[in-house]
């Protein structure tokens, strides 16, 4: 039964790394601790040919020109070590989470999908790598035997069956003592590797070739498990993983970001790693949450409100949109609360998408437009991006199916109208079960190619026909219906009536819309909503005045409430 | 064997010895990169989609896809009526339609009783109002002191669209409703605008319908029909129906004014200009009617 490991080494370091691409070709080393006693924690390879190793003082590291210094973030090694798993479990269902840097994947079975086990690793390297994560890949036939090539060979590594020892025994004794273990832990690993450096035990092979029975009788039970991880024979329990489906991207800033374009820098970096991330789990994105942390402190400076108002993020007046950190109901705080000591921390933007999508490239264009719209009003100090998973889209076309508008394009393009009109002014029509006037709202245009026939779809048809009592099947005849175009707002008008009618007509708004009224219509008395607050009832005329490109036909209206007269529309 | 052809430069004082197979056949017509005009190929004619409306699908032949196609008229004339027509017919066919509305002024109603789909309708509403904002004669004086610019803002809201309405792709009909725009407002849009809708519209299937108070994109456009109300004879079925062109109506129709109902409204549409034809179409016409959404009720 085979097994592969996947390791990255200096985990710290390389989490850093996926986060700042541009530090590859540098020395870098990771610090750890409260600022005045910074010490190096992590270093990359290239650090350590200079000298740079784990347990020196900042002040010690930065003596070195070349080296860049990171401070140690949680957030991005937990994104990282969520890459890492999102990475096994594209290749096997049954992954073991064995440490922050380490995979081990169950291979059986798989051959067959993935093709023979060098091909498989390296696929896995690759894919890794894709992720942002440059580690080691090892393939054998024990689940431990993986782990120790993979933590002591860099690259691709394949064992065959029965060459572990062979394979494994140059490698140091030290690759058998794992990272991160607690400290009672990490002394007894120190005891154990002291003993057996004192015997001359340096490499595997050493230790493979030691007597069982003299190295149970000085280390015990503990000695000959060393020994059968030496040789390749231990055979331990693998322990599936089952990771809830989280998609999440965090990055800290060392300085407040106050304008949008470097802002969509770093989301473009988080939004590719994030659809990395879901396309290797051959999922795609149903909805997108930002969460800004935002630094009022900075934002209160002269000079960044000076930045943000007049160079990148407009300030808060302009779209207060701040919302709860756990939804995003639009309780946008006043702006004279800008400054006040209950401001929230975090603005909150959730990009729902009409269809599961990933393209990196348009979750950051929809991004950028939402934000432009409305603004986050603060420096900006912590980005954390989330993804709600579901399974791609699946559309057949149809050689004979009219076109229609692709998904992701159409997305981007009503998000840029919305911009240029408004947010709601831009969508299809419902018509709402009333006879007031304007009894309709907007809701989200979503171009589905196969309209929902079934129950749903009928039953919208049915409502449709409800909704609209002048509905008839006017619409198969081929035939033109009289139009309304309605004036939005209705035109005010000041009305001569004779015996109770109508009889002339002067609407200062539009000169077009006055003169004697020739011919009328009506009165069609409708009301409604009485028995609430928002009541209403009005007399409707249909009138024909004389402008001068002919004669068109008014639909005047009495607002009984009121008392006003009003130009509601005219027929075309 | 080979024979060399050997040519004297008199200017220069030097022989140039060429291989004569290397030497390429003279052309009779040798100016490279242009296509003679008889191997160019014909564009073929647009598809005609159905309008809706019988009357015009036999005037014009329907509406051309992947062309500019103008609606004009003044008020009451049935320009709406043949939009929203032809938004009907477009979404009964199964294709996705915009409308972007310069003047807010599309009536939902009117535009479900007209048959059309109205979740495969995109309608982009232009402009400053808001509708939740009526009767409210605040806004009326504040609007009528920007009307100006109001109406510039919508203009350079509705190119916009369109540019990337046209752009995205995939839509049956676009359709632009300058209908109430200012006219002088709406002859601001530049011809290269035209021409640019044009261009961009050529390779798709889309119809681009635009409704306007006059012609305004010149040879951009491969169908213009002109509407308005007939003047001529009155032929309404209904003795209470009404016909705008046939004033004064009183005397014909003397009842109360509660007695009288709007049945229809006769339309006469002109073809203005049709690619199609290769004559000038002059004077084609055709009338219809259309009937109010109530008319068929109070007939049933």
């Amino acid at each position: 039964m085979p097994f592969a490991c996947i390791y990255v080494p200096n985990f710290p370091v390389a989490a850093r790394l996926r986060a700042e691409p541009e530090l590859r070709t540098q020395a870098v080393a990771v610090l750890e601790g409260k600022p005045p006693l910074e010490k190096v924690w992590a270093v990359n390879e290239k650090a350590g040919r200079i000298g740079i190793a784990p347990g020196m003082t900042k002040a010690q590291a930065q003596l070195c020109s070349e080296l860049a210094v990171r401070p140690r973030s949680a957030l991005q090694e937990s994104s990282a070590h969520a890459a890492l798993l999102d990475c096994a479990q594209s290749f096997s269902p049954r992954v073991e989470d064995s440490a922050c840097d380490t995979a081990l994947l169950d291979l059986a079975g798989l051959e067959s999908l993935f093709g023979p086990l060098p091909t498989m690793a390296h696929r896995m390297f690759r894919r890794a790598a894709d992720l942002g994560l440059v580690g080691n890949v090892a393939v054998a036939a024990s689940a431990d035997a993986a782990l120790l090539a993979a933590r002591g060979l860099p690259g691709v590594t394949v064992i065959p069956l029965g060459k572990e020892a062979e394979q494994l025994g140059p490698l140091p004794v030290e690759v058998m003592f794992a990272d991160g273990l607690s400290d009672t832990q990490k002394e007894k690993s120190g005891q154990l590797l002291a003993t057996l450096h004192r015997w001359g035990a340096r490499n595997l092979r050493a230790l493979a070739a030691l007597p069982e029975v003299a190295l149970s009788e000085r280390l015990g039970q503990a000695g000959l498990r060393l020994q059968q991880l030496a040789r390749g024979t231990a055979s331990p329990t693998l322990v599936p993983l089952e990771p809830p489906l989280v998609f999440e991207e965090a990055m800290e800033l060392e300085h407040p970001i106050v304008l949008l374009e470097p802002l969509a820098f770093l989301l473009n970096r988080l939004l590719e790693q994030l659809c990395n991330r879901l396309a290797v789990r051959a999922l795609a994105a149903q909805e997108l949450r930002l969460t800004l942390e935002l630094d009022y402190r900075a934002g209160a400076s002269d000079e960044s409100h000076d930045l943000i108002e007049n160079r990148g993020i407009p300030s808060e007046s302009a779209a207060p949109h701040h919302e709860e950190k756990s939804g995003f109901a639009p309780n946008a705080p006043h702006h004279n609360q800008l400054f006040s000591s209950t401001r929230q921390n975090h603005f909150c933007r959730t990009l729902r998408l009409p269809l599961p999508m990933l393209d990196a490239k348009l979750f950051l264009k929809l991004l950028q437009l939402d934000l432009n719209a409305h603004p986050p009003g603060a420096p900006i100090v912590k980005i954390h991006l989330a993804a709600e998973p579901s399974r791609p889209r699946s559309a057949q076309s149809g050689l004979f199916r009219p076109p229609s508008p692709e998904p992701e394009k159409l997305e981007l393009t009503l998000a840029r109208i919305a911009g240029i009109v408004g947010e709601n002014k831009v969508g299809s029509l419902e018509l709402l079960d009333t006879y007031r006037p304007e009894g309709f709202r907007m809701r989200r245009f979503v171009a589905e190619a196969e309209p929902k026939r079934s129950a749903t779809g009928q039953k919208h048809d049915a409502d449709q026909k409800l909704n609209s009592p002048w509905l008839t099947d006017t619409a198969e005849t081929k035939s033109a219906i009289t139009a309304l175009r309605l004036f939005r707002p209705p035109l005010h008008a000041t009305v001569t009536l004779h015996d109770s009618q109508p009889a002339l007509v002067v609407c200062a708004k539009k000169k077009d819309v006055q003169g004697e009224v020739l011919w009328k219509a009506g009165p069609w008395h409708i009301s409604g909503d009485w028995w609430e607050r928002e009541a209403w009832a009005r007399d409707e005329w249909d009138i024909a005045l004389q402008n001068e490109n002919g004669v068109a036909l008014y639909r005047l209206v009495h607002d009984l409430l009121g008392g006003a007269w009003f130009v509601e529309g005219t027929y075309d | 064997m080979s024979t060399a052809v050997v040519s004297t430069s008199a200017a220069l004082g030097r022989h140039f010895v060429f291989d004569a197979e290397a030497v390429p056949e003279p052309r009779p017509f040798s100016m490279a990169g242009v296509t003679p005009a008889s191997r160019l190929s014909v564009r073929p004619a647009p598809e005609m989609v159905s309008s809706g409306i019988a009357a015009i699908d036999e005037l014009s032949g329907g509406l051309p896809r992947g062309c500019l196609t103008e609606i004009c008229g003044s008020a009451s004339s049935g320009r709406t009526a043949l939009l929203l027509a032809a938004l009907s017919a477009a979404t009964q066919r199964g294709e996705f339609c915009a409308l972007v509305d310069a003047s807010d002024a599309l009536d939902p109603q009117s535009a479900a009783v007209a048959g059309v789909q109205l979740e495969r309708l995109l309608w982009i509403r232009c402009g400053e109002s808001s509708p939740q904002k009526h009767f409210s004669t605040r806004q009326q004086s504040a609007a009528k002191r920007n009307e100006g610019r109001n109406a510039e803002n919508r203009l350079e809201q509705v190119l916009r669209v369109t540019d990337l309405l046209l752009e995205s792709g995939g839509f049956g009909v676009v359709a632009l409703d300058l209908a109430d725009l200012p006219l002088q407002a709406a002859r601001r849009i530049p011809l290269a605008t035209w021409f640019r809708f044009r261009r961009a519209v050529e390779p798709t299937s889309t119809v681009l319908l635009t409704l306007e108070p006059q012609p305004m994109a010149g040879s951009c456009s491969s169908l213009v029909m002109k509407l308005q109300a007939d003047s001529g004879g009155y032929l309404s079925k209904s003795p209470l129906a009404f016909s705008p062109g046939r004033l004064p109506i009183p005397e014909i129709s003397p009842g109360p004014s509660h007695a009288q109902l709007l049945d229809e409204i006769e339309i006469k549409a002109e073809l203005i200009r049709s690619r199609a034809e290769r004559k000038p179409v002059g004077s084609a016409a055709v009338a219809f009617a259309s009937r109010t959404a109530w008319a068929d009720v109070k007939a049933g």
